[in-house]
């Protein structure tokens, strides 16, 4: 990765303009040309140093229901329930954290109702209390990874 | 009214942008060609779902580790219920918080109602970031704890057909 990606992945994260020639106006920003800022993208999204281009949907607004959750589990069966959760559909993230609470996922569901569903299944199939920490206030989303 | 898509083509237009941007220099024109629409209309379209916010921007998912953010932290604080919107927005505004969301205490197993996220490269150097962000804030007195995530196990979109997929997902 040299500086013009470093530079062109900190601009996309700003927003692509919503324009006809969207890249002739980033190529002129960024001093290069319409066609070596679309071969770097498609390079980055190769190389997998990014996963996703294009409009960032606002899940909420589509509907859908989604909470954060989670598990503390003992160490030993840490790797066997981790594969139970990952086996649903439902569970999107899953992150190990350094906490008594160390398992955190979050679920995607199409309904409110089928999130309470799959928080059940898993308190049966895990045997585990769970946390449920459904988003009460969104004060900041605002996601920018300086490359 | 700006002369917009059918609604018939509105959704395939969706439908297409659920698999990203076309990758080409005039890529509205390129959709407009999918849909048997024109790329101003399509642009109309466009313009007019990001006034709705339906989304935010045209823009990337970056996989954050491949670029060495591999310290992920969930900073958790303890707020009273009458301080928390003003804590909330405070934090939110403070460079380096990536999200910040109220979420509900779940006493007596969790205290926490305020979840902030911070993303560094190194682990010592977020540790000292929270600990300085906090004393800026005259927040340090307030019950906290900084969880680093070690590993991430899975990280893809959740099921919620019909929306499109590329959506962000913070729970």
């Amino acid at each position: 990765m040299d500086d013009l990606d470093r530079r062109l992945i900190n601009r996309l994260q700003l927003g692509l303009p919503l324009v006809r020639h969207p890249w002739q106006a980033l190529a002129a920003e960024l001093d290069s040309s319409s066609h070596e800022l679309l071969d770097r993208l498609h390079e980055l999204l190769e190389d997998g140093v990014l996963t996703r281009f294009g409009p960032m949907f606002d899940i909420e607004r589509l509907g859908g229901a989604f909470t954060l959750a989670a598990l503390a589990v003992p160490e030993d069966r840490f790797d066997a329930v981790a594969e139970q959760l990952h086996a649903l559909p439902e569970v999107a993230h899953n992150y190990r954290r350094e906490h008594r609470w160390n398992m955190w996922f979050v679920l995607g569901c199409a309904t409110e109702h089928a999130v309470a569903e799959t928080l059940q299944r898993i308190e049966t199939l895990t045997g585990l209390p769970l946390l449920n920490l459904p988003k009460e206030e969104t004060y900041h989303v605002g996601l920018y990874f300086p490359a | 009214m700006k002369p917009g898509l059918s609604a018939k083509q509105a959704l395939a237009l969706r439908r297409h942008l659920e698999a990203g941007l076309p990758r080409v220099s005039r890529p509205y024109q390129a959709l407009a060609e999918r849909i048997k629409g024109n790329e101003h209309r399509v642009l109309v379209q466009m313009h007019r779902w990001q006034a709705q916010g339906l989304f935010r921007r045209v823009g990337l998912v970056l996989n954050h580790r491949a670029l060495g953010f591999t310290a992920n932290a969930m900073l958790v604080l303890d707020v009273p219920d009458a301080l928390i919107d003003e804590v909330g927005q405070r934090l939110g505004r403070v460079p380096g918080i990536n999200l910040c969301y109220q979420r509900p205490r779940r006493l007596p197993q969790w205290r926490y109602n305020l979840f902030c996220m911070i993303h560094g490269r190194q682990r010592d150097q977020v540790e000292a970031q929270v600990q300085a962000l906090l004393q800026e804030q005259l927040l340090s007195d307030l019950p906290h704890q900084l969880l680093f995530s070690s590993h991430a196990f899975k990280q893809c979109g959740g099921r919620y057909t019909p929306s499109p997929t590329g959506a962000s997902l913070h729970g």
